[in-house]
């Protein structure tokens, strides 16, 4: 319970920046909340089923309903959340930045229903945009890998070869280089089509030819497609470090952590600020400070974590919170330079 | 190809109970399979069908929507018929329609902030066609030609469109700094007018949907399909090497351009897709927007007998499943997407591949009362 | 089974009633068949006969009447009930899987239990003594693909006795076969006889029946209007009791009025891909106002002539001039410039290629001029006179039913045959190129069409005429040309040629 606290204090505080009336005390409101997934499906052990579980728990904690929908291909993300939005649903949850057009154009038609996307942004007034720093959780893994690493060789393999990925990619390089400037990254991408996010089997052969070439720490920052590449590492005897929710039990021992986004908790917590009458639009940036971006340190990977690493990583955890390390990201200009 | 000229083997009901009342029976067969299916998941059979239809037809969005993705299965039924009265197998509408989206989205990013509205539009149509039909028209060459078989290399043609617009849209095709493997935006002068804006001018307030103007260029396709098989020569002359080669060689028609033609001319129909998904709904290139629709496409022409007027009935029925299949998945959780598809599949299959079944107790029921 | 009572027939059939919608098929017939003999039932196109055989096979039901087989009556529901009755049915059309072999052809759907190879031995012994009793001899292990159409038609009927037929229905079995294949079925069909098996003969070769069987079974309009012992009979009465008036075989014609050359042709050749000749160096004259025969045994290289001649396949070697217009390997036509030429072809298999058996037969009725006027203009084609043509194609032609709107394949084969006639006829071509003018046609349509190729040539065309049916050319022909292994090994005029020349030269090669 611990965890939720942070970040439900950094959702709530951003939701109520720049509320200039008076907060009235409200009783919670009956809502309608929807989920309209991405085309991976509710079930994608990755992303998709990180909102899905915030939106279980919400249901869990306050007894209302969640209506969802798995459109089955791109086309019908607009008709869903059209549709969602004529039967009066709100707030209206979209995943995945594939369906920020189809949303730009549902939100404008009803102006009155608020919506969030998480992974892109879109400018309405009706819309809020929740998108993570993930180089900043990337740059504490990345770190980790550094420390862990003996033979100063670092893998990482990344999904669809997308700016997003890419700032795991530049925020991880970052964190190694910090803690370890002769360390070697050596960094593949699954593929360029979303095809990339569900190939295990490229993906434990791209893991497995990183670590014929000396690497013994893996990052895989490729949806489903992480599940090979994890696999093939313990297979190898080498560290996996997970993404997006907790992986650490999938193969404990041979987890050396995860790079959470708490796409869980951004969820619950849209749901819970629209309940509360708090619910704001604009754009939030979640990262270390708001809890929206972390590393897992739990029983399946505390053997593996020395006092000294753990010591370092919250080090510089503390030092991006306060704003003494800047993690450069990639996607300000398209670049891993700054 | 048995598609077309159906086994006369069979004795002949009277017209309107072949034409009315036959369809009818096989979608009521579906539903009842269909109800049991639902019935074992424990949903309420008769809630689920009310949903469907109302889903499908209860709204002036709901028509709306039926329509817009009966516009696909028009055109996609229209490609593989015209490629089967020339006794030619299309499985590449896929493939066609991708590529045709090519053309179309090509077309308008490089025209789009000179060219006023309709002008770019007609261009844009025109490009689709014409990058359609250019994909139909390699594997009817390799098949006029080298013999190759037009099935195969339709269906290796799809692969083939695939990993080319997926490399095009992840690689060139992307803006600068997009996460999405699709193209920038096109200006507001290419969108197709919208069906509500359309009927809105003339008075008529409906509900917005996604169907546009490309659903008027369905059906007027669908006559010109009429009048191009039935009422000219060259119509005349593919039929004839659809259902007769040789009867075609010894007319005088050349088989190997009658192929390209009727090839060419399936892919152009392909293509109508990307007119209603891209110019009408999207207004970008998008990944995967054919969807599947070029291979429903197959099960269309199947049921509408090749007849063009038969086809848009069936994609009519076609569109209606589908709209009416998601709003069951809106309504009813436990409808998932697999399950719409089983139900989909259920009534092609008893209006399509088992259209015939109930013919023995028609034929008993009418030839005893006659 | 074996107790038949002295002196029941095999065969009989009461009161016989079969309708198609308005169509009275059949009407009340009653026959009936003695074992050990050849019955031929014989009648024009839609006479009932096929449709009476079929009703016996199991194919259709009856809506009257009953069925006897050997003295009891038996309720014919399908061909497996014709089978199990001992009757067995070889169609015209052969139910043979091409690449398979003759043994695995014959165990098909009798093949005795899931392994196949027990069932194989026992086929090949029975094979081998059906062969032997009644000269069959068929190599068990060749491919159906790789047999003559007579060998295959020996393969049916050995399939038929396999399962045990005693009774056997043949449709229409010479349409396919030449005459000395034809001379072969028949004695197989005496051997047959003689082992006290029962043939069922359906023809319209009057010369045929009288040649091979003991008793005649004349329909007509669904009825059975005669029946005669063969030693009683001739093909002239038989005739007219089968089109119910007075028939003319033979054809009075004057002399030929030989104009200037339409088509002339110098060395051609053809080879085919393999390097088969399949035509080698013809010379040929085709004059206005005459009939030239080609005679020959069929595959001797005529198909590959006419299909040269008409312009659908380019000679690999060789000069051939159509109405002035020079054709050679460097210089190819194709069958629509031909047309425009004033050349008209009726193909020798006008399913396959006369016409388009699914389409109405209004449309078959402009097949090749479909972009003529006044059926065409600018491509878009003008249904109504389209109609308008057919129904005077239909009209000067006497096919029957005169219906434009009916799919050509609803037409018997005469009609259909008439149909094309009357379509290349009446664009008053300079050349027309006939194959097999009447096979399968009615008698009382083949003197229709021999009258039609008279005038014709009367009119001043030039015309050739392909047949395997050497009556037929020594009847029209003004000059006959022998083929042979793809040469002109002959030519005799008409005043000089009879069957036996014929058969010597054609022979010779």
């Amino acid at each position: 319970m611990k965890r939720w606290v942070g970040p439900l204090i950094a959702v709530f505080a951003v939701a109520c920046l720049g509320v200039f009336a008076p907060v009235q005390a409200q009783t919670p409101a009956a809502i309608k909340p929807a989920v309209v997934f991405s085309t991976g499906g509710k079930f994608d052990k990755s992303f998709n089923e990180g909102v899905s579980q915030g939106a279980e728990k919400f249901k869990k904690d306050t007894g209302i309903a969640v209506a969802e929908f798995e459109p089955s291909n791109e086309t019908q993300f607009e008709q869903a959340l059209r549709r969602f939005a004529q039967r009066g649903q709100d707030p209206i949850i979209a995943v995945g930045f594939a369906q920020a057009v189809a949303l730009e154009k549902v939100a404008k038609e009803f102006p009155n229903i608020h919506f969030t996307i998480i992974d892109s942004v879109v400018n309405l007034p009706n819309v809020q945009s929740v998108v993570f720093r993930e180089q900043e959780g990337s740059f504490l893994v990345g770190v980790l890998a550094a420390l862990a690493s003996k033979t100063g060789k670092i893998g990482f393999v990344g999904g669809m070869d997308i700016p997003l990925v890419r700032r795991f990619q530049c925020g991880f390089e970052q964190g190694i280089k910090y803690a370890n400037p002769n360390a070697e990254l050596i960094t593949n991408m699954t593929g360029t089509t979303p095809a990339a996010w569900n190939d295990p089997g490229r993906g434990a052969e791209l893991a497995r030819g990183q670590i014929d070439r000396g690497v013994d720490v893996v990052y895989a920052a490729a949806g489903s497609t992480g599940l090979g590449i994890l696999q093939a590492t313990k297979d190898r005897g080498k560290l996996g470090i997970g993404v997006d929710s907790n992986q650490n039990h999938l193969h404990p021992g041979n987890m050396l952590t995860s790079m959470l986004k708490r796409v869980d908790v951004a969820t619950y917590e849209s749901f819970k600020a629209a309940m509360d009458h708090q619910w704001k639009g604009g754009t939030q940036v979640l990262g270390l400070k708001e809890g929206g971006v972390d590393w897992a340190l739990d029983k399946d990977n505390e053997k593996l974590v020395t006092p000294e690493m753990k010591a370092k990583v919250e080090a510089a955890k503390a030092d991006i919170i306060s704003g003494k390390i800047v993690v450069h990201d990639y996607m300000s200009n398209n670049s891993c330079n700054r | 190809m048995s598609l077309v000229a159906p086994k006369s083997a069979r004795r002949p009901l009277p017209g309107w109970v072949e034409i009315v009342i036959l369809p009818l029976v096989n979608v009521a067969l579906a539903f009842l399979v269909v109800g049991v299916i639902v019935h074992i998941i424990g949903v309420d059979s008769f809630q689920a069908l009310k949903l469907l239809l109302v889903g499908a037809l209860g709204s002036s969005e709901a028509i709306g929507y039926t329509l817009y993705y009966a516009t696909n299965f028009i055109f996609t039924g229209l490609a593989v018929a015209i490629a089967f009265h020339a006794g030619l197998f299309n499985i590449g509408g896929e493939g066609q329609a991708y590529i045709g989206g090519l053309g179309c989205g090509l077309a308008v990013l490089a025209f789009d902030r000179y060219l006023p509205g309709p002008l770019l539009i007609l261009l844009a149509v025109l490009a689709a066609a014409a990058f359609g039909a250019a994909w139909a028209a390699v594997p009817a060459w390799m098949q006029a030609w080298r013999g190759s078989h037009i099935v195969i290399t339709t269906i290796m043609f799809n692969f083939v469109a695939s990993a080319l617009m997926v490399y095009l849209l992840s690689n060139v095709l992307r803006p600068q700094g997009s996460m999405s493997p699709q193209s920038r935006g096109f200006s507001e002068a290419a969108s197709l007018p919208s069906m509500q804006a359309v009927l809105k001018s003339v008075g008529i307030a409906v509900a917005p949907s996604a169907l546009n103007l490309a659903f008027a260029l369905a059906l007027l396709s669908a006559v010109a399909v009429w009048v191009f098989l039935w009422r000219t020569s060259w119509g005349y002359a593919l039929r004839t090497m659809g259902h007769n080669a040789e009867a075609a060689t010894y007319a005088g028609t050349n088989l190997r351009r009658m192929t390209m033609l009727a090839m060419c001319l399936s892919g152009a129909l392909a293509a109508g897709v990307a007119v209603n998904e891209l110019l009408g709904v999207h207004h970008r290139i998008v990944l995967d927007f054919p969807a599947g629709y070029g291979f429903a496409g197959i099960a269309v022409a199947l049921m509408g007998r090749s007849h063009p007027f038969g086809i848009v009935l069936a994609a009519l029925l076609f569109g209606a499943l589908q709209q009416g299949g998601t709003e069951l998945s809106f309504e009813i959780p436990a409808m998932t997407r697999e399950m719409v598809v089983v139900i989909q599949g259920l009534v092609i299959l008893f209006c399509g591949a088992l259209a015939h079944l109930p013919r023995p107790w028609l034929q008993a029921l009418v030839g005893r009362r006659s | 089974m074996q107790s038949l009572t002295a002196g029941a027939a095999a065969i009989e059939l009461r009161d016989i009633d079969k309708s198609f919608g308005a169509v009275h098929a059949v009407r009340g017939v009653s026959l009936a068949v003695a074992r050990g003999s050849i019955t031929g039932l014989v009648g024009e196109n839609g006479a009932g006969k096929s449709t009476l055989m079929s009703i016996l096979y199991g194919l259709y039901r009856a809506d009257a009447g009953q069925i006897l087989i050997e003295g009891q009556a038996v309720d014919m529901a399908s061909p497996r009930d014709a089978i199990a009755h001992g009757i067995g049915m070889v169609h015209q059309h052969f139910m043979l899987v091409d690449t398979f072999t003759v043994l695995e052809n014959l165990v098909l759907g009798a093949e005795g239990g899931p392994l196949l190879a027990r069932g194989m031995a026992a086929a090949r012994a029975e094979l081998m003594r059906l062969g032997r009793e009644y000269g069959l001899s068929v190599d068990p292990d060749a491919r159906v693909a790789d047999l003559s159409v007579g060998e295959q038609q020996r393969v049916e009927i050995l399939k038929v006795l396999f399962r045990g037929a005693r009774m056997l229905i043949l449709d229409e079995p010479s349409a396919v076969l030449t005459p000395q294949e034809t001379d072969r079925l028949f004695e197989i069909l005496r051997a047959l006889r003689e082992r006290g098996v029962t043939v069922v003969l359906i023809t319209h070769k009057l010369r045929e029946v009288m040649a091979v069987a003991d008793r005649v079974v004349v329909m007509r309009q669904g009825e059975v209007v005669a029946e005669r012992r063969t030693v009683d009979t001739n093909t002239d009465e038989l005739a007219e009791l089968m089109v119910g008036r007075k028939v003319r075989l033979d054809l009075d014609k004057g002399p030929p009025l030989q104009g200037e050359s339409m088509l002339t042709a110098r060395g051609l050749s053809l080879v085919d891909r393999r390097g088969v000749r399949l035509l080698d160096s013809i010379d040929l004259d085709l004059r206005a106002g005459e009939i030239v025969g080609i005679a020959g045994v069929s595959g001797n290289g005529q198909t590959e002539l006419l299909q040269v001649l008409a312009g659908i396949r380019a000679p690999t070697a060789g000069r051939l001039e159509v109405c002035g217009r020079a054709v050679d390997p460097d210089h190819p036509i194709d069958p629509a410039e031909m047309r425009e030429l004033g050349l008209a072809h009726v193909p020798e298999d006008r399913l396959r290629q006369g016409l388009v058996a699914a389409f109405e037969a209004s449309e078959t009725s402009i097949l090749g001029y479909q972009d003529q006027p006044p059926y065409c203009r600018n491509h878009l084609l003008d249904a109504p006179a389209v109609g308008r043509h057919c129904a005077e194609l239909m009209r000067r032609f006497d096919v029957r039913p005169q219906a434009p709107g009916l799919r050509s394949s609803h037409f018997s084969g005469g009609n259909q045959q008439k149909l094309i006639l009357a379509r290349e006829m009446s664009r008053l071509p300079k050349v027309l190129l006939v194959g097999q003018p009447t096979r399968g046609v009615d008698i009382g349509a083949i003197e229709f069409i021999h009258r039609e190729l008279v005038k014709s040539r009367d009119a001043g065309c030039a015309i050739l005429i392909v047949s395997v049916e050497l009556e037929e050319i020594l009847s029209l022909a003004d000059r006959v040309l022998v083929m042979s292994g793809g040469r002109i090994v002959g030519e005799v005029s008409a005043d000089q040629a009879d069957e036996r020349t014929l058969g010597r030269m054609m022979a010779d090669a």
